[in-house]
């Protein structure tokens, strides 16, 4: 198994041996994509404007 | 064997059944992928959730001018009010009805203000099954053209208390 | 040497008097990891146990010909099912299999005894308090308790005390593979079990910071120190907590998909890279479908709706289907390198139907599927919840992917957990061996009857389908009540299995024979592969019989899924 240098490998399997990585990409994504930007849209709700 | 740690070698990309498998699970998955902004832009249902800030007050006050302008009758002591074609009607949800009962005419399009004086309320329209959510604090807004014609009561299907399986309301569309 | 990985003796990082080796499995058991996966299941089946006597009541009182509780006590105990079930058993069974999965296959020891008894305390503790809170009448706010409804304060605290010490707990599991990894106890990849386990702990962590993130503030303003929180900011921000907690479901469930096909009929993944990819999507894409609970919502527009309910344009429902292939086509071809190769479905009539870890998986993965899946992904559908959104077609859902698929994958688990960790032997075998079928068969008759329950327009959520009291009446279509007996006779029958369930593993856990120091009796004999059969199967990827029940599989999908359109396309106009 010599061959298989350990810096030869697909980005994909260098993520899935990095649980660290791995933790902050499935932190990060949801919070910003769903939680953040969700609460950007309430914040930017105008005021309703009753005739 | 799923609970030993993988001999060498173990990544590589799919082959065989497999490799169909994701192929044919992917398409299936950008099929959906665009169904959802195509029926957007061409579908005729759709909650875009058009809604705007407002005090439980103010909405009130409106609810009660759009009452007093538009009133066409009465049931029961609740007030039949009509929103002429293209207008903006006013429906408030509050422990336990809706108020008030809303008229409309089959084919005109009107724009339908809900909101909440007191805790979060579901606006259920049977037995069509239409469902939009309803919050206190927030005004909204739906732009609707009613295709059949009827008396379709409104239930609430947000859990409100203790009076919450009474709550309901109606829209007659003549 | 690459071949050797898998018997090399990699010495693990115990005190030799922290650990034993199990007699069936050759594994190595850390002792402190034994003691609290042991104490947080019985925990977990006292939770089940409450929950279940949620469930028949409720069962009881949606069914219209009985209507059992009163509207208050209806309330009441709904908002205690779904914390004891969705919450609390889910909860404390996920920290045993974490605990299960850090140590036992990764040969290390658990990072931190004083952190796991932080976390069972507080979750015991936690719990207590959220169902004492409920009992005394004072938090009637179901499990969402959507702002401006208020609960009791201690509901509130007791919810947060349970997401704190489900965050030590998993923290302490992340701590035990990062050990694991520094005193090379292990080589190579992790296992996929283990693998499957992290990416459930990841989702783990963002649950818990939403629940933190929503559920202080809350508690602020029960106890007055705060004027207001929004609704709408609340919905978002709790749905964090309440979806996301079911995704970490979806990953420990599938993990043990994977590990009771190895345990039940020595089934091989044919490629682990998908698997794992399938995984690492989950990680990185399954959360965004909190937003399926705000569709119909003010406060959030079409574009925030449609990207994150579509978990950013299927990848992680890519991630479900490509899971549901691997798994029984690694279960396929196990059965098929053992002889099995007769016909399409030769594999799958020769499986052990009669060991209940593997009928409870093998159903597990086909409700799951069938069921809460397409249904899952339909309901979803930004538009389609127009015609959804909390009618019982919501219920209807989830009782088949949490109820159906995760605690029935945690019940076939828990067959072999009694023997292997509690080291106890069971009684009754006939009784567990048909127990995941009353179970399976009852809660899907259950889901069939609360969605079509659901498609006549009956809410969730819901005490009286005859509005009694209502200034403006209203009732449902007869074929209405029809479904909600439907679903009342489920629930009984789903119950019933429950109660059977938990019958079986109390007697077998306190009362069963001890079976320490020797190998646990199988729950099935291996079956001679038949003499006629076509030489043993050497190609790792034949597997039609699975090719052909996942094209079915996708088949269904698209009917369901078109036909959603079309009935959609026959309500009134709205935008
Ligand atoms: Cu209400």
């Amino acid at each position: 198994m010599s061959e298989r240098d350990p810096d030869n490998k697909h980005p994909l399997e260098k993520l899935m041996d990095n649980p660290w990585l791995l933790l902050v990409l499935g932190v990060v994504i949801p919070t910003v994509s769903y939680t953040v930007w969700g609460w950007i849209e309430l914040l930017a709700l105008p005021p309703a404007t009753l005739p | 064997m799923s609970i030993y740690n993988p001999p060498a070698g173990w990544f590589k990309a799919p082959a065989g059944v497999e490799r169909l498998w994701v192929g044919l699970a992917l398409t299936w998955c950008i099929i959906m992928s665009i169904a959802m902004p195509y029926w957007h832009f061409y579908g005729k249902q759709n909650p875009t959730g058009e809604s705007y800030k407002v005090s439980v007050q103010e909405y009130g006050q409106r609810v009660a001018e759009f009452v007093k302008d538009n009133q066409v009758g009465d049931e029961g002591g609740i007030p039949i009010v009509e929103i002429p074609p293209g207008g903006d009607g006013y429906l408030l949800a509050r422990m336990w009805s809706f108020y008030p009962i809303i008229k409309l005419k089959q084919g005109q399009t009107y724009r339908l203000h809900l909101s909440s004086s007191d805790l979060q309320h579901g606006f259920s329209l049977q037995p069509l099954n239409m469902n939009f959510q309803v919050l206190p604090g927030y005004d909204h807004v739906l732009t609707i053209t009613p295709t059949s014609s009827g008396i379709f009561p409104i239930i609430c299907n947000e859990f409100c208390g203790i009076g919450h399986h009474a709550m309901t309301g109606r829209i007659i569309v003549e | 040497m690459a071949s050797a990985v898998e018997s090399l003796p990699v010495s693990g990082n115990h005190q030799p008097s922290e650990v034993r080796t199990c007699e069936t499995t050759s594994l190595p058991v850390c002792l402190t990891a034994q003691q609290f996966i042991r104490w947080h299941a019985v925990v977990a089946v006292v939770f089940l146990l409450i929950g279940g006597i949620g469930a028949l009541l409720l069962g009881l009182t949606r069914w219209p010909a009985v209507h059992l509780l009163d509207a208050q006590w209806y309330y009441r105990i709904l908002t205690l099912h779904g914390l004891n079930m969705l919450i609390f058993w889910i909860l404390s069974f996920e920290i045993a299999v974490l605990y299960f999965a850090g140590t036992v296959l990764l040969n290390t020891r658990l990072a931190s005894k004083k952190a796991a008894w932080a976390c069972f305390v507080l979750m015991v503790v936690g719990g207590i308090m959220v169902d004492i809170a409920i009992m005394n009448g004072k938090s009637d706010v179901l499990m969402t308790s959507y702002v401006p409804l208020k609960a009791s304060p201690d509901f509130y605290l007791g919810i947060i005390l349970v997401a704190v010490g489900t965050l030590i707990g998993v923290i302490n599991y992340l701590a035990t593979i990062y050990i694991a990894k520094r005193d090379h106890t292990y080589e190579g990849a992790v296992p996929l079990v283990v693998f499957g386990a992290t990416a459930a702990a990841i989702i783990a962590v963002v649950t818990v910071l939403h629940g933190a993130v929503v559920m202080i503030p809350t508690f602020l303003w029960s106890m007055g120190w705060i004027e207001n929180v929004d609704p709408a900011w609340y919905r978002i921000t709790w749905w964090g907590l309440g979806h996301m907690s079911q995704q970490v479901n979806v990953c420990a469930m599938v993990s043990i998909w994977y590990l009771l096909a190895t345990l039940t009929v020595g089934a091989k993944p044919l490629n682990q890279a998908v698997c794992r990819t399938a995984f690492v999507l989950y990680i990185l894409f399954i959360n965004l479908a909190s937003a399926h609970h705000l569709l119909v919502d003010p406060g959030v527009g079409p574009g925030w709706k449609i990207w994150n309910t579509s978990y950013a344009m299927y990848l992680a429902v890519l991630a479900s289907i490509i899971h549901g292939f691997t798994v029984p086509a690694s279960v396929e071809a196990g059965m098929r390198a053992k002889g099995f190769t007769r016909g399409l479905f030769g594999w799958l009539a020769a499986a052990p139907w009669s060991n209940p870890g593997f009928s409870g998986f093998f159903l597990s993965l086909i409700i799951f599927g069938f069921g809460g899946g397409i249904t899952g992904v339909v309901l979803g559908t930004q538009q389609i919840n127009i015609m959804a959104h909390n009618t019982l077609r919501i219920p209807g859902h989830f009782h088949v992917t949490v109820v159906g698929g995760t605690t029935l994958a945690f019940m076939a688990l828990t067959y072999y957990v009694v023997p292997l960790i509690f080291q106890r032997d069971f009684y009754a075998k006939a009784l567990c061996r048909i127990q995941p079928y009353v179970f399976g068969g009852g809660i899907t008759l259950f889901a069939l009857g609360m969605s079509f329950a659901g498609s006549y327009g009956v809410p969730r959520r819901h005490w009286d389908v005859e509005f009694t009291g209502s200034q403006l009446a209203m009732g449902f279509d007869s074929g209405a009540y029809t479904m909600l007996g439907v679903m009342g006779i489920g629930a009984l029958v789903a119950v019933t299995g429950l109660f059977m369930f938990i019958l079986l593993v109390v007697a077998a856990v306190f009362v069963g024979p001890k079976i320490a120091g020797q190998a646990m009796e199988p729950w099935h004999e291996e079956r001679q592969a038949p003499a006629d059969a076509a030489a043993v199967d050497e190609d790792e990827h034949h597997t039609p019989g699975t090719l052909v029940l996942a094209g079915v599989f996708l088949l269904t999908f698209a009917v369901y899924y078109f036909a959603n359109w079309k009935w959609l396309s026959d309500v009134w106009e709205v935008r």
